[in-house]
């Protein structure tokens, strides 16, 4: 009954918090709020007409959303990054940026559900899907592990913080009996949900593109250095607008891991450019359509060949103590590395997939202004759930809500 | 359906003879006989019982959940009855039918009694709403039937008959242009090279120095479609066939990434026949009418081969380039096809077991 009550005073309280702040603050707001009716207006046309108002066709049948959706996986997991050495290993550093963490992780994962949904064509017969009462094609479809998984991970990144926050609110200590174990849950389910994902397209025997075994590997390393990237420049924005002290130390730990990732990503994609171009076999065509265009069609050209320098650039600015440690420097390339990543990891992944199609066919895929309009509402969409669980974390954090009894 | 000893999955057309008789009938293409074939038998039927058990759970499931749907029914047509001045015993019995339709469930998964229930909604929502009466089938697979079918190179010229006859038989879009099949017009003297084959021709066939291929949706013994789908929404049927449940379908295509055949069709958007080119003989899982958002493919013509008729497609082809049959009668032709021709299939090495064949005379 208690805990209710607290429960209940916990949300009232944050309630009032995120609709109180600085101009700035309500001005983002509005915007962000802008942005998602733009969106929700465009899903309705889509809705309406149905999804031939995008530019996918039966040679390209996944586009901007499943780009998106995938790239977006990889951020969720990577709030472990923060939660393993915080949790388990007993670094104190990264205790405040973990809860930052895992607010970009619940985002991250509300977006990647949306995108699912959008790029539906059923909208309506969702509940098909729905293990016990619909038909759920468990084990056999890895689509419905990915469902399981990203939907456990989204249920510990919610409880985890939830716990640790409800019991600070009370100005109480967090048990870590309580949370380390789900900490480690999460730390597994977290490459779960990464390999799981990647296994989505490795499995398909009929697109050699994605049936390649470092497929999932990669995405690991990749996600390693996009998510926690973005955490680094969200970081560096916590900082400047709040009073939630973050370390300097905090963030150049964070920088390290980005590197390592990045680095690892970087000798992966030489390896498979080496497979790919050394001795181009018949499915070595949806790479040089990639890279280099194929008879004349080269809509992806732009945009693999801006992800791949600022790919390298950005590892090498990391490698480098020096630029790194310069936190001006270090936001510069962390930013870069997440354009880079959400172009190879997003559009360079899996449009190419399906260009040739099967028997050779060369059909272009170029997103339309509704599915652009769609995609950006989902991101607006994302980063106001993360605005709001950030405000409330840092409310309770810096001691600003506390339970009155 | 693969057997244990087996590395890899392979087609066993006299697998379904084998149960009847125990001489040894099977020709080349099945996998071994004997024993082991027997084994392999049991095997299939132990794995109907565990299917049939998670079945019997499920539609109790699902009937409890009808329940709901058809309480909450009477809920909204109690409420349109109080509310609106207009709303007569057609437009209930309509609201009725949307509502069961809604929430039914997966056809693979129901009893033949539910099968023709809802193909009787379905003709009469039909009937409410234009007038019309069209004739649908629920038919099931027949016993000892597995289809197959047969391309001869040599004689397809590319007349593109099969396709418009295919478009008109199965109902698709006529907005999008939608064919299952594809006529791919290669050059003379350079094989079997679909890069530089043309799947789109609009002139005078046959063209000098070519040669013509179709492809559709190949009816794989073992799909990858099918596995990928997370709803169970397209199965392989006992007689072979490919088939999606319009209804169930989410939309999501992945199986239309899994499809190396390009056998698949997506309905983009809301898909529209003229009433009068409609065809009206139809069946739940072949031509009925689709609708937006939902996975199509070629069925063999579900309507017509369980009516024991050719699939349009054959029928239409000026050359005789195409043959159907069932691949467990030894007396068929496409058997005699395969025991006779150099026969071929595409795409081999993947291990989906088409049952498309091509040959040259
Ligand atoms: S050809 Fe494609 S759609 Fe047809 S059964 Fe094989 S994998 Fe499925
Ligand atoms: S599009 Fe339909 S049939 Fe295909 S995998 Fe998705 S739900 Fe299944």
């Amino acid at each position: 009954m208690r805990r209710f009550k607290v429960f209940k005073s916990l949300v009232r309280d944050s309630l009032d918090t995120i609709t109180q702040g600085s101009r700035k603050y309500h001005l983002w707001m509005a915007a962000l709020t802008f942005m998602m009716l733009v969106g929700m207006y465009c899903y309705s046309i889509q809705l309406d007409e149905g999804l031939s108002v995008t530019g996918m066709t039966d040679r390209v049948s996944w586009g901007l959303y499943i780009s998106n959706f995938t790239f977006l996986v990889g951020v969720a997991a990577a709030a472990v990054m923060l939660v393993m050495p915080t949790y388990v290993l007993k670094d104190i550093d990264f205790k405040q940026a973990v809860l930052i963490g895992e607010g970009l992780a619940v985002a991250a994962l509300v977006m990647c559900l949306a995108f699912v949904i959008a790029d539906m064509g059923g909208p309506s017969v969702l509940w098909h899907m729905i293990p016990e009462i619909g038909v759920f094609n468990f084990p056999n479809s890895m689509l419905t592990w990915d469902v399981l998984v990203l939907n456990g991970y989204l249920f510990i990144n919610i409880t985890i913080p939830l716990y640790i926050l409800f019991r600070h609110y009370q100005g109480k200590e967090a048990k870590s009996k309580v949370y380390i174990p789900g900490a480690f849950i999460s730390v597994f389910w977290a490459v779960a949900i990464h390999l799981v994902t990647a296994f989505l397209y490795q499995g398909l025997q009929a697109r050699p593109f994605w049936n390649n075994a470092l497929l999932g590997p990669r995405f690991l390393a990749s996600a390693f250095a996009a998510g926690p990237a973005l955490i680094i420049l969200v970081l560096a924005v916590i900082r400047s607008s709040t009073s939630f002290k973050i370390q300097d130390k905090t963030i150049k730990k964070i920088a390290m891991v980005v590197t390592v990732a990045a680095q690892i990503n970087l000798i992966m994609l030489i390896s498979e450019l080496f497979k790919e171009f050394y001795a181009p076999t018949h499915h070595s065509e949806s790479a040089y359509y990639l890279f280099f265009g194929l008879h004349g069609k080269d809509a992806l050209l732009p945009w693999i060949w801006t992800a791949i320098p600022l790919n390298i650039l950005a590892t090498v600015i990391l490698t480098f103590h020096k630029l790194r440690n310069n936190f001006k420097v270090l936001y510069f390339a962390c930013f870069i590395l997440f354009i880079a990543i959400w172009i190879e990891k997003g559009f360079g992944l899996i449009v190419p997939g399906f260009i040739p199609g099967p028997y050779g066919k060369i059909a272009e895929y170029i997103p339309t202004g509704i599915e652009i309009g769609v995609t950006l509402g989902i991101w607006a969409l994302g980063a106001f759930v993360f605005t709001i669980l950030a405000k409330t974390a840092i409310g309770i954090e810096i001691g600003k809500l506390r339970y009155k009894k | 359906m693969s057997s244990d000893n087996k590395k890899w999955f392979s087609l066993n057309i006299g697998r379904k003879n084998q149960e009847t008789s125990s001489s040894c009938s099977c020709g080349k293409q099945s996998g071994g006989c004997g024993g082991h074939d027997h084994e392999e038998i049991k095997h299939i039927e132990e794995r109907k019982d565990g299917f049939e058990q998670v079945f019997d759970v499920k539609m109790n499931r699902r009937s409890a959940f009808k329940q709901l749907a058809a309480s909450l029914a009477i809920g909204a047509g109690a409420v349109s009855t109080s509310c609106s001045m207009f709303s007569d015993d057609e437009s209930k019995e309509k609201a009725q039918i949307d509502w069961e339709e809604q929430f039914k469930g997966n056809y693979k998964l129901m009893t033949d009694e539910e099968k023709k229930a809802t193909v009787d909604r379905l003709v009469r929502s039909y009937q409410l709403r234009t007038g019309k009466t069209i004739s649908m089938s629920s038919k099931n697979a027949e016993e000892n039937v597995l289809f197959g079918y047969a391309f001869n190179i040599s004689k397809c010229q590319g007349y593109m008959d099969c396709v418009s006859a295919c478009v008109e038989e199965n109902n698709q879009d006529r907005n999008s242009q939608m064919q299952y099949i594809r006529i791919h017009e290669m050059k003379d003297g350079n094989g079997f090279n679909f890069n530089e084959s043309d799947d789109n021709y609009y002139h005078e066939v046959p063209a000098e120095g070519h040669f013509y291929m179709g492809t559709q949706c190949f009816h794989c013994d073992n799909p990858p479609c099918v596995n990928v789908c997370p709803v169970q929404a397209t199965w392989r049927e006992d007689d072979g066939l490919v088939v999606v449940d319009y209804d169930w379908c989410v939309g999501c295509r992945y199986c239309m990434a899994a499809c190396p055949y390009d056998g698949r069709r997506f309905n983009w958007s809301k898909p529209e026949v003229p009433e009068e080119e409609i065809n009206k003989n139809q069946h739940y899982l072949g031509n009925r009418l689709r609708k937006k958002g939902v996975m199509e493919k070629c069925t063999f013509c579900v309507q017509r081969s369980r009516a024991g008729k050719n699939p349009a497609c054959v029928e239409a082809c000026p050359t005789g380039a195409r043959i159907f049959g069932n691949l467990l009668d030894p007396n068929s032709t496409i058997r005699w096809v395969l025991e006779n021709k150099k026969v071929f299939r595409l795409r081999e090495d993947l291990g989906t077991e088409p049952k498309f064949w091509y040959f040259m005379d």
